[in-house]
This record gives C-alpha cells, sequence and structure tokens, in this order.
C-alpha cells in the first residue's frame, strides 16, 4: 500500500510529507529503539510513542520513510526538522500501538514473519 | 591507507546528536555506491556504538576506514571500561540507568547487534581505562 494510503487508515495528521506515493509492505511497532535496529529485513514503516530525535536516526539507519507517532502525540519541531532532512513521512495518528498496528495489518501491511 | 579515512568526535553529552556520526557515514558510503547491504550494517552497527559511547562513556572518537573490500569501524572512548565483556555480549543484559530506557535503548541489545551486523567485532577493554570496540564489514560478508 502507499504511504497516503497509511495516513488514510489510521485518521493521521501528516507531520512531514515525504514521498505519500511510495510502496510500502512491511511494519514495525516498538518503543524500544535497540528492538527495531535487531531486525533487519527491509521494514518501510515504524510505529512508535518515544519522542526523540533516535527515533528518526534508527529509521534512517534501517531505510524507513515513514514514522508515525501513537497515540496522539505530537512529535518537537528538533523531530520534524530531522525528519524532514532524511526525506521521510512523519504521521501522527489518535489510535494506540495495538489499534494502530491491527489496523495497518487488516489493510494488508505485515512485520516480521 | 585506506580509500577514505573518516574521523568523529562523538559528544557525550548530548544524547540528541548520537548518531550523527553513523548518518555521515552512511551517507558517504551511499555517495560512492557501496554495498547497500553492507551500508545498512555498518550504519547500524556504528549507530548502536555511538550511542553506547553516549550512555556508558561519556562519548570518545570514531574512526572509520572505507576500502573497496572492507570498512573498519573504530570507536575508542575513555569510559568506565567493561567488567565482564561475555555478560554484556547477551542479548538483555544491560547495565545502562532507567532513564535511557525511557529514551528507547538500554535493553541489553546493543553491543549483540553490533556483533550481528558485522564480520568480526573486537572489544578491548580496561576497567577505569576505556574501550576500543574495533568492527569490521566486508561487502560480500554475512547475510542478516
Amino acid at each position: 500500500m502507499k504511504v497516503s494510503e497509511v495516513a488514510k487508515v489510521l485518521h493521521s495528521e501528516i507531520l512531514v510529507e515525504g514521498n505519500l506515493d511510495e510502496e510500502v509492505l512491511t511494519a514495525c511497532g516498538s518503543d524500544m529503539m535497540s528492538d527495531v535496529l535487531a531486525f533487519v529485513k527491509n521494514q518501510s514503516v515504524l510505529l512508535t510513542g518515544l519522542m526523540n530525535p533516535q527515533v528518526v536516526r534508527t529509521a534512517e539507519m534501517m531505510d524507513m520513510h515513514c514514522i508515525i507517532f501513537v497515540r496522539g502525540k505530537t512529535p518537537d519541531q528538533t523531530i520534524l526538522n530531522l525528519a524532514e532532512m532524511k526525506d521521510m513521512t512523519v504521521l501522527a495518528t489518535p489510535y494506540r500501538m495495538f489499534t494502530a498496528c491491527g489496523k495497518l495489518y487488516e489493510a494488508g501491511l505485515r512485520g516480521e514473519e | 591507507m585506506s580509500m577514505i579515512e573518516l574521523k568523529y568526535e562523538v559528544p557525550g553529552d548530548d544524547f540528541t546528536r548520537a548518531g550523527e556520526a553513523s548518518s555521515d557515514v552512511k551517507r558517504q558510503l551511499k555517495k560512492i555506491g557501496y554495498s547497500p547491504d553492507a551500508t545498512r550494517k555498518v550504519a547500524i552497527a556504528m549507530y548502536e556504538g555511538e550511542i553506547n559511547m553516549v550512555i556508558h562513556a561519556g562519548g570518545g572518537e570514531a574512526y572509520v576506514n572505507i576500502d573497496p573490500d572492507k570498512v573498519e569501524i573504530i570507536l575508542a572512548d575513555h569510559g568506565p571500561g567493561i567488567p565482564d565483556k561475555e555478560k554484556a555480549m547477551q542479548e538483555g543484559w544491560s547495565t545502562a540507568p532507567d532513564n535511557v530506557r525511557s529514551l528507547g535503548f538500554g535493553a541489553g541489545m546493543g553491543l549483540p547487534n553490533m556483533k550481528k551486523y558485522t564480520d568480526s567485532i573486537e572489544i578491548d577493554t580496561e576497567v577505569g581505562v576505556g574501550t576500543t570496540v574495533t568492527m569490521i564489514v566486508y561487502p560480500d560478508g554475512k547475510k542478516v
């Protein structure tokens, strides 16, 4: 599915607009960045409730292009600026982690098997 | 002499800046068209190392030597050293303070991840003196 569809499914606000037409197949949801870094297989979307610039750095190292902040949290400008520099899309969804992951799974996104 | 030799200061007092050196190395490897797999492995292993240097050691220096047949990453700090290297390599074993966990790290995955993504890792450490981690990634190295 496209990043724009991810945004729609999660009723998200688009905080940083990267390439919304990009196709994404897999996602990872975690507040522990080391857990995200432990599984490297072409995951494209990161869902997290963690709010610091290391979220963007982690996504960058993993070649992920879309970060979704869950639970209606809004990241500060430092985080958004860094994501913009890295050509990422940043979304904020009102859903909590479990629900957000469930909705994306239902819509066809998958995780690491 | 390596084809490209890079050196970075890793600041120890600013968690928000941790990862800048790894980000630059990734950018440079991409620019010269290095193997994407190796580039990602180098970036992740070095990033975990940088985070460790900031969390545990008050920063340090990073040296990266890039050659067509390998990338060598040397992370040197003057921190407290690692008293038990074997334990430090176990997944889930951590001495990081609780506030680090609230930042998304400190789950005891740093060194195990560094080992996982590199073809070789050597840890030279002395309690009270510091730690030097040397990692090598080959472009045709192990798959992860």
